[in-house]
């Protein structure tokens, strides 16, 4: 059974590399029973989202 | 507004914009105004010498900027042979320490710095406030943290790339991105998401 710290490490590597199968299978059972970690996940994920906007934002007139 | 439509070229408040924009963003990146002047300059002068390979499909900013990302990612290498990264660790004592303190002995979430809900975060993404605060959250991770965390998420590096760049290892490079998340996620949620009014 994995802990808080050790999910929130895989969710940050899955990031940047394929998860194998036991990893994902190990991360849902996790993720199905922690509301710390299930809202870690979205908001790495929203990190990634603004990260990506954040180029386009330096783009708009309307910024900075 | 820059015309998206045709190759027409800013005007000059246009371009002093443009130009300050990618200076703060290069400054972002580098930590060093001169490294960031420069790179600034070398792509402009690579847009220029171009121009005539510019066909108008993007923005004049957004090729411009296409550019800038590779002049860092040059500066980023030069530099990383230069200096070794691991001398660059003496500022990220006390965030290393910040995150030593979301978790208990057991590994579990400390019941203050469990992860709260953001509600709607898309809606933040239309505010020019929120990007101030992540530019703010983004200059407070410490150099290093900083540095592998834009050359994977701006330069879109892959992470073997980063690794071999600054001669760390992969499992290196992976700690340093789950501890600059995790760092970042904390700085939106105290400073945008989560934030008690009233307390800076």
């Amino acid at each position: 059974m994995l802990n808080c710290k050790e999910v929130t490490y895989l969710v940050s590597e899955h990031q940047d590399r394929k998860p194998s199968l036991k990893e994902s299978l190990h991360l849902k059972l996790h993720l199905m029973m922690c509301a710390g970690c299930r809202n870690m996940e979205q908001h790495v994920k929203f990190l990634r989202q603004a990260t990506t906007r954040y180029a386009i934002e330096v783009n708009k007139d309307d910024h900075g | 507004m820059v015309n998206k439509d045709m190759g027409i070229f800013p005007n000059d408040d246009d371009l002093i914009k443009i130009r300050n924009d990618m200076l703060r963003f290069a400054q972002l990146q580098l930590r060093d105004t001169t490294l960031a002047e420069d790179a600034v300059q070398e792509a402009f002068a690579a847009a220029f010498s171009n121009a005539d390979q510019y066909a108008g499909r993007a923005s004049v900013r957004t090729w411009v900027f296409t550019i800038l990302k590779n002049k860092i990612v040059d500066q980023i290498r030069r530099q990383s042979r230069m200096v070794n990264i691991s001398s660059m660790s003496s500022d990220s004592d006390d965030f290393d320490e910040q995150f030593e303190k979301l978790f208990n002995e057991n590994g579990y979430w400390l019941p203050e710095a469990r992860p709260r809900g953001w509600e709607n975060p898309e809606d933040s993404l239309q505010q020019s406030q929120f990007w101030i605060i992540f530019e703010a959250c983004l200059s407070h991770l410490p150099e290093k943290t900083a540095r592998i965390f834009m050359m994977r998420e701006f330069l879109e590096l892959h992470i073997l790339e980063i690794c071999s760049e600054l001669g760390i290892t992969a499992s290196n490079c992976s700690v340093t991105l789950h501890r600059a998340r995790l760092g970042l996620r904390g700085c939106l949620d105290r400073r945008w998401f989560n934030k008690k009014e009233g307390i800076c």
